[in-house]
């Protein structure tokens, strides 16, 4: 079954106009890719870059249609110039929702560097950062964050905590059998 | 290799003499030049950043208007920044999208230093691995001829290198203002109404 959260998150960008929907993958985002890849409604585009989302959102919005870019937390750091350069100088409207890593029980070092520094660099470049860890939380904000990036030319971004998500095991994840050496 | 002669005020005359209703995007730096001075109107939208996104915004606006050709318009320092963007436009293959890579092997805003182009690198051998079909480069005057008219019969998506001399362009500018630029573009796509109230 699909995280709870992710059905309503689907759902709300499809009440919202979400047209297209630009994402580099992460195990949290599983569901909601899987839903906006399945929908007629939706183009689901996997890019080999975050920053490409930026682009694509703002191309988007140029042609008349309105965009949602999804990725992980360490993707954050790919998109730095971008978001500075083209939807700050331009005004451009950007919605954004990151799922976190490093931040609340992770179990990979590397991850945790990026992980911190995720909201304070989105909050340097003029971003609308909302960080939350229930479902409640995260369709609220999921809702008015669409809402100010679309109607206000808002950058926002929607960052969904491991208190939700999980941390979960990167072991588990990767293979039925692990030996260490 | 021999060094390229094709003049990009040339090339971009031949090029936009058959440009129709096509949308324009302009990569930061001499393209942003080249189309203000060969064809400029609301249509063109001019990066005067964020390289490496010429494309990837090129493909976001060609899947929101299937009706009219985009047309990206940009140099290969640009286009190697964003390299990636062409397994992402291959993956979603949009029949209305054309890439013009201005491939003058040197980045000519910053002091005309060397680019990877100037030691073998292919951008359009990039773009064919990366699993756009038609690909071309254009090195002479027929060569540009057969990009017109493959411009205007597809198949698209194409990316095309033109080789151009590494001579500095006529400095031709448009407004630096990027809420504007966006606000003119929206309003000649989209006319006034659904430009600034969008449902």
């Amino acid at each position: 079954m699909a995280d709870a959260w992710t059905v309503e998150a689907h759902r709300l960008l499809k009440k919202h106009g979400i047209k297209t929907v630009g994402y580099v993958p992460d195990a949290g985002l599983t569901d909601l890719i899987n839903a906006c890849d399945a929908d007629n409604d939706i183009k689901a585009v996997v890019m080999t870059t975050e920053e490409e989302g930026i682009g694509l959102s703002s191309g988007a919005w140029l042609g008349g249609e309105k965009a949602a870019v999804l990725m992980q937390s360490s993707g954050v750091g790919n998109t730095v110039n971008a978001i500075a350069s083209i939807v700050s100088s331009c005004q451009f409207p950007l919605f954004m929702i990151v799922t976190m890593r490093g931040q609340y029980g992770e179990s990979n070092p590397w991850q945790i560097p990026m992980g911190q520094a995720t909201a304070p660099v989105l909050r340097s470049l003029g971003v609308r950062v909302y960080e939350v860890d229930t479902v409640e939380d995260a369709l609220g904000a999921i809702e008015n964050g669409l809402k100010m990036a679309f109607v206000s030319n808002a950058a926002v971004a929607v960052l969904i905590g491991q208190k939700l998500i999980g941390a979960k095991s990167f072991i588990a994840d990767v293979a039925e059998e692990v030996s260490h050496v | 290799m021999s060094k390229p002669t094709l003049d990009r005020a040339d090339v971009m005359k031949k090029l936009m003499a058959v440009r129709g209703d096509a949308l324009a995007i302009a990569g930061l730096g001499s393209p942003v030049w080249d189309i203000a001075s060969s064809d400029h109107k609301p249509e063109n939208f001019y990066l005067w950043g964020g390289m490496g996104c010429a494309v990837s915004m090129g493909l976001g606006c060609a899947m929101a208007q299937r009706g009219r050709n985009v047309w990206v318009v940009t140099g290969d320092g640009e286009a190697l920044m964003g390299v990636g963007s062409f397994a992402t436009v291959a993956a979603q293959h949009p029949s209305n999208l054309a890439v013009i890579v201005l491939d003058n092997e040197h980045y000519g805003e910053t002091g005309m230093q060397q680019a990877a182009t100037s030691h073998g690198t292919d951008i359009a051998a990039m773009a064919k691995g990366a699993g756009i079909p038609n690909t071309m480069t254009v090195t002479d005057e027929a060569g540009v001829d057969a990009l017109a008219a493959a411009l205007q019969s597809g198949p698209l998506p194409m990316v095309a290198v033109v080789k151009v001399a590494a001579t500095k362009p006529n400095l031709v500018l448009p407004s630096r203002d990027g809420v504007y630029l966006k606000n003119r573009f929206r309003q000649a796509v989209l006319g006034a109404t659904e430009a600034m109230h969008q449902s």
